[in-house]
């Protein structure tokens, strides 16, 4: 018998996710990449807008925060699009069969692609937002000294300082917040057999509706609506109020944010979940 | 330590008895053949013993219990399904760097001489191989283990005659050794007849026969009787006859060859033949002989 080499299931289990759902990496890089262009059209009128008196509303942050959003927003809706199929898919395609003949447990498979979901595409997110915003002020600095204005009077009005800051931050409580919906989606993709969309949400709009019509109350539509779309709320105001987004370093209160127990509740029942989703797939099989 | 060891192996699926009290023991080193019609509970025995499926009484492979702990269990057991079970959008080289990265027993230069014998690229994708190439594949990551168990269920059907041949003589030559056991389902009899050590048929969830190949050819026998001798044969109680040519042919469990002797032509009847006779139900003699 030859000395058995050293293995690492969780790690290649995250590269094959990565393998077959190239869309966690493209779509942020897609985004970036329209944010770019439509930059770059705007570098026409760069120089001008440099070299004039500073506006109230001054929008030359404006490409570097939009591009941020709109790779934010790609990437949270590519995560939903793949927790829900990520365990239906080897189902369907019965490749499900290979998997479970390797030496990798059905922990390790759910987590892996609950880390796909929760951390590899926030990070991917990141990457592109860097990368793009990066390039923003590399290119916005050559426009502006070929225009002979001083670069000087183009860096103070695009401190990227706050939002490189707020960006991982709030990146990472958006991720911990959408921890439930993730695990409940993935339970759900692991257990329908088809159309795992509606399997998914529409139970619980049925279940809104139910005690709206019987209670006349509102609080699980206002949940759901709060954990669903509540996330960039929560990371990205202040105090996760909602109400103003967060504009300087005193803003930012981890403290208040890590012992919210909306949070905290999220995450339990987001084990909860992925519990419930490991115990299932031990008995899936090929659909 | 048997290499499988199932006592009372029950399995239900709502109204359908699947396996209906299976004891099966396979010692290591042994090439089991199971066969069965369809619904006979071929495919689910195999489940069991991979933990894929829950079951009703004992079953150990390897030592452990499969339901709980098919982790451990698939570091040194290989599994070939169908053909169709590798992932379509795989490339290759990725199945190659996967099962690197998680399987202990993988020795991937071994799989990548495998694949130079073939026409399998390292970049091509599943999805654009035949599927007698995807087969090839799959039997070369998984002789590229060094595995003590090796289940395969059903791995040729759907497979042209030459891919067949060649999946079972590249078992046999590269893979087969003493210190491994390969447990095979089929309803392809005559093919995998040959390579056998062992026959377990399974018939509506139970053993109808389980017999190493020695024990076969002194247990079964099968005479062409010779017009004179055929009646004098018929009242030594056969499990079958059949009619060939003007010929009766009939096959014998547990009678002495010496006692036919001089009724006809004797031979070792094929495991076809066999199977028919104790599966076909309703034959002359099968109640005598059971």
């Amino acid at each position: 018998m030859s000395a058995e080499r050293k293995v690492r299931p969780f790690y290649w289990s995250v590269r094959r996710e990565l393998w077959e759902h190239p869309a966690i990496y493209l779509a942020p890089v897609g985004a970036a990449a329209v944010g770019l262009l439509g930059f770059g059209v705007s570098t026409l009128w760069l120089a001008r807008a440099v070299a004039s008196p500073v506006p109230r509303n001054d929008s030359l942050m404006a490409p570097y925060a939009f591009t941020a959003l709109a790779v934010m927003v790609i990437g949270v809706l590519v995560s939903i699009f793949y927790a829900l199929s990520a365990l239906h898919g080897e189902r369907q395609d019965r490749s499900i069969q290979f998997w479970k003949s390797l030496p990798v447990s059905d922990t390790t498979t759910v987590l892996a692609k609950m880390a796909v979901a929760m951390v590899v595409m926030p990070l991917a997110a990141l990457a592109a937002i860097f990368g793009a915003q990066t390039v923003m002020l590399v290119v916005s600095t050559i426009v502006v000294l070929v225009n002979g204005v001083d670069p000087a009077r183009l860096w103070p009005r695009v401190d990227m300082s706050l939002m490189w800051t707020v960006l991982p931050y709030g990146l990472l409580i958006n991720a911990l917040w959408l921890a439930p919906l993730y695990a409940w989606l993935l339970l759900i993709s692991g257990w329908a057999k088809r159309m795992t969309f509606v399997w998914a949400f529409a139970p619980p709009l049925a279940l809104a509706l139910f005690e709206r019509l019987a209670f006349n109350s509102t609080y699980v539509i206002h949940l759901l609506i709060e954990r669903v779309l509540g996330g960039f709320g929560e990371a990205f105001s202040i105090r996760g109020e909602g109400r103003e987004p967060i504009g300087s370093f005193s803003d930012i209160d981890p403290i208040h944010a890590f012992s919210s127990p909306h949070i905290w509740g999220g995450l339990a029942v987001a084990g909860l979940l992925l519990a419930l989703t490991i115990r299932m797939r031990r008995s899936r099989d090929a659909i | 330590m048997p290499c499988i060891d199932a006592r009372g192996l029950r399995k239900r699926y709502g109204q359908t008895l699947a396996l209906d009290g299976v004891d099966l023991r396979v010692e290591l080193g042994r090439i089991v053949g199971l066969i069965g019609p369809n619904g006979a509970g071929k495919s689910t025995a195999l489940q069991a013993i991979l933990g894929l499926i829950p079951h009703e009484g004992d079953l150990t492979v390897l030592g452990r219990d499969p339901w709980t702990a098919r982790q451990d269990l698939m570091a040194d057991v290989c599994f070939i399904a169908d053909v169709a079970v590798m992932p379509r959008w795989m490339r290759v080289r990725q199945a190659l760097d996967y099962m690197e990265g998680v399987h202990p027993g993988f020795d991937r230069p071994k799989a990548e001489g495998f694949l130079a014998r073939t026409d399998i690229k390292a970049g091509s994708r599943v999805r654009e191989l035949s599927k007698g190439m995807t087969a090839q594949l799959h039997l070369a990551l998984v002789m590229a283990v060094d595995a003590k168990l090796l289940v395969l269920d059903e791995p040729t059907l759907g497979l042209d005659i030459l891919y067949r041949k060649q999946f079972y003589d590249t078992l046999l030559n590269d893979y087969f050794d003493h210190s491994r056991t390969i447990v095979v389902s089929t309803h392809q009899v005559d093919e995998i007849e040959h390579i056998l050590t062992d026959v377990v048929f399974l018939d509506r969830g139970r053993v109808v026969l389980d017999v190493s190949l020695e024990a076969y050819e002194a247990r079964f026998v099968e005479l062409a009787a010779t017009p004179e001798g055929a009646a004098t044969a018929r009242s030594l109680g056969p499990i079958h006859e059949r009619h060939l040519f003007g010929r009766s042919l009939q096959i014998f469990e547990g009678v002495d060859r010496a006692r036919l002797a001089g009724l006809g032509e004797l031979r070792t009847p094929g495991l076809a033949d066999v199977f028919v006779a104790k599966m076909g139900g309703g034959m002359p003699g099968r109640e005598k002989a059971a």
